[in-house]
């Protein structure tokens, strides 16, 4: 199904081949940028898992893999749009400078949420696939009501493009000319569901029927992504309607770290796709092309592993919340049942020290 | 003050307006509410007059109402979304409970999920099937959810005024087979609180507690019971959830004796709630066992049939007879 409908502008060796469409506009800087906030993103993940493996974190969902899809597309956002992430977006968190100790919040089990969505213009995470994008679609819905030049970027995968939720967020989309991106990163799995039971033609083609652009984009390449997404966003902001992206690319790790692909997928499919990896192509391209040198290379990895310290430092240091906290924002409003436990909670004398 | 007489549909119709009028942000969304009004016409007027941007017809999917209001809400948006019926919500459900219910809370309070969902619910109409039913206490059961209901023209039209107002989403249930009765409505002052029971009719020997539409079934259930020399206490719930236990308990240490009237089946339902909180809490004054008049635990019946499913003045006046009995 890759062809000439992908939409790239680095191959898997990091060379760059022409589009019609789309070409590159940016400048050395921001491309070792977006290698620099890729190799973070990698860093976090591996760091997340020992965690995880350490006992440490209750789950985390691993990102390998898709570090060109989540900060091509998380670059190319402005500070005044708005994002509705699924569980996985820890790239995209990071762009909208989400610090990472509170994208593990969810992850170590202290918090269902973890960060200020208003804050960060990111909102909390979305467990239940697709419901985000319903709600990113009424967010558009009131930034069109405002009057105001801003965007929204639904997350979802291309499991949750089965979802009711999902489909039912193309029509409201296309009907009221929303100001909204769909992102949808195909990685091939939905946990052990391959892409062929979910859809028997390219994703993106979906959107044509539902009376906006589909466009496919090599998910591995972040030049590539970071183009469609900030073409998309600009149309979006400015009355030109949705625009659903599909980031095509890959899975390399496990859906979490409960999983176990060995089950479902074959490695000769994993080797593959390691020949594709997205954060070796542009390294490639800034040797090759802007003779970046290997010491400015080994600043970035010294940076992530004092990034990777520093989470490992903060997420040991982040207690079992006072169960007390657990009646705090049930409502907005005083609620007599929320009372009763509260009252109930402090007769019994529980707190933070003492678990249960 | 003004008293006006309107019909519960032209209250709510009235109600709505003054909240548009009283907040920009307002908003409506829901299926034919604009040019038709709503099958019921309780939006009748509405979107001539605040246009197609504030009383939104929305393509027919009951989870994409509810997930817009959502995202609406993150906006600063109140919608006011409207179900057609009853048994139209429950496309609808997976984003009540998992992100209306959820999202302020697991944002740390940050989102004010500030929205209405106005449900249609219960019978007695000659509806068909999916049309009369009474999904209640699935919502009363959500933490982070309130539930309400209105039975009358006054509640009606300052009922809708204090729920579009309040920071938490209301699952708002309107008794359609109340709609087009017609009662006085004070426009100047509202009679109570949004969580607050009334007392209908007082009364010595029973306490009878119901909402919605069962709440006239009671009225006139006392009225033959006072022929019979049994006084009944009248009491509206109102708000399901939360209840409004301290006016009930109250009642129920002067009568000593409890029924609770609903149309849903009563597994599991706002009923047994009320007849389990007040049996703990009045325990001592209890009389007799409290007894829940329900709809059957069956698929709700053919509308032909539907006054035998339905809490009738005869199985009511039976259950008052039942406690009044068991004293002797």
């Amino acid at each position: 199904m890759i062809g000439e409908e992908l939409v790239q502008l680095l191959t898997p060796e990091g060379e760059r081949i022409a589009n019609s469409e789309y070409e590159s506009t940016l400048g050395i800087d921001e491309i070792f940028g977006l290698y620099r906030d890729m190799v973070i993103i990698r860093r976090l993940c591996n760091e997340s898992t020992s965690l995880q493996r350490q006992g440490q974190l209750a789950l985390w969902a691993p990102v390998q893999g898709q570090e060109a899809a989540q900060i091509g597309a998380g670059r190319a956002l402005q500070p005044m749009d708005f994002t509705f992430p699924t569980y996985r977006e820890h790239g995209i968190a990071w762009c909208r400078g989400v610090p990472p100790k509170d994208m593990l919040r969810l992850f170590r089990a202290t918090s269902n949420g973890g960060w200020d969505p208003q804050k960060y213009r990111h909102s909390v995470p979305t467990v239940v696939l697709g419901n985000q994008a319903l709600n990113a679609v009424g967010y558009a819905m009131g930034i069109q009501r405002d009057g105001a030049e801003e965007a929204v970027m639904a997350f979802f995968g291309d499991g949750a493009s089965s979802q009711g939720d999902v489909l039912e967020s193309f029509v409201w989309a296309s009907s009221f000319n929303t100001p909204v991106v769909f992102f949808c990163q195909n990685n091939q799995w939905g946990i052990s569901t391959p892409m062929s039971i979910q859809s028997k033609i390219p994703l993106y083609h979906r959107a044509h029927g539902f009376g906006f652009p589909g466009i496919r984009v090599d998910g591995n390449d972040v030049l590539a992504v970071y183009e469609v997404t900030k073409r998309a966003l600009d149309s979006a902001r400015v009355g030109g309607g949705p625009t659903l992206i599909e980031a095509y690319t890959y899975r390399l790790g496990a859906h979490t770290t409960s999983d176990d692909p060995t089950r479902y997928r074959i490695d000769a499919e994993v080797e593959v796709w390691k020949h594709r990896d997205p954060i070796e192509r542009v390294k490639s391209l800034l040797v090759r092309e802007y003779h970046v040198k290997s010491a400015k290379f080994d600043e970035v990895i010294t940076e992530a592993d004092a990034m990777a310290l520093q989470l490992r430092e903060d997420v040991l240091a982040m207690d079992r919340p006072d169960p007390i906290t657990m009646f705090d924002h049930a409502y907005a409003a005083p609620h007599p049942l929320v009372e009763e436990g509260r009252r109930e909670m402090i007769e019994l004398g529980v707190s933070a020290a003492s678990p249960s | 003050m003004t008293t006006t007489n309107m019909t519960m549909a032209k209250a709510l119709n009235e109600g709505l307006r003054r909240a548009m009028e009283k907040n920009k942000k307002v908003l409506i969304m829901g299926e034919d509410v604009g040019k038709l009004g709503g099958v019921f016409r309780i939006t009748d007027g509405l979107q001539k007059d605040f246009g197609e941007d504030r009383v939104i017809d929305a393509p027919l999917a009951e989870s994409a109402i509810v997930g817009t209001a959502v995202g609406l809400a993150i906006r600063g948006y109140r919608t006011v979304c409207e179900i057609q019926f009853d048994g139209f919500v429950y496309p609808a459900f997976d984003q009540i409970v998992s992100q209306v219910a959820k999202l302020h809370k697991r944002s740390d309070g940050v989102y004010t999920m500030g929205l209405v969902i106005r449900i249609p619910f219960q019978g007695g109409i000659g509806a068909i099937e999916h049309h009369s039913e009474s999904p209640e206490a699935y919502f009363a059961q959500t933490a982070g959810l309130r539930v309400v209901s209105c039975s009358n023209p006054s509640d009606a039209y300052w009922m809708i005024q204090q729920s579009i107002e309040h920071d938490d989403p209301i699952i708002f249930c309107e008794a359609k087979s109340r709609y087009w009765e017609k009662g006085e409505v004070d426009l100047d002052n509202p009679p109570q609180g949004l969580f607050d029971a009334a007392v209908r009719r007082e009364g010595t020997d029973v306490t009878v507690i119901g909402y919605g539409s069962s709440v006239k079934t009671m009225l006139r259930a006392a009225d033959t019971a006072v022929a019979e020399g049994t006084s009944l206490e009248i009491i509206d719930a109102r708000s399901l959830a939360p209840l409004d236990l301290d006016t009930m308990a109250r009642s129920l240490e002067k009568t000593g004796r409890l029924v609770v009237v609903q149309e849903a089946p009563h597994m599991a339902s706002i009923g047994s709630e009320i007849v389990a909180e007040l049996s703990e809490r009045c325990f001592y004054s209890l009389r007799a066992p409290g007894l829940r008049v329900s709809g059957y635990h069956v698929p709700y019946p053919p509308s032909r049939i539907e006054e035998d499913y339905r809490p009738s003045v005869e199985r009511i006046l039976d259950a008052v007879d039942r406690v009044m009995g068991a004293e002797s």
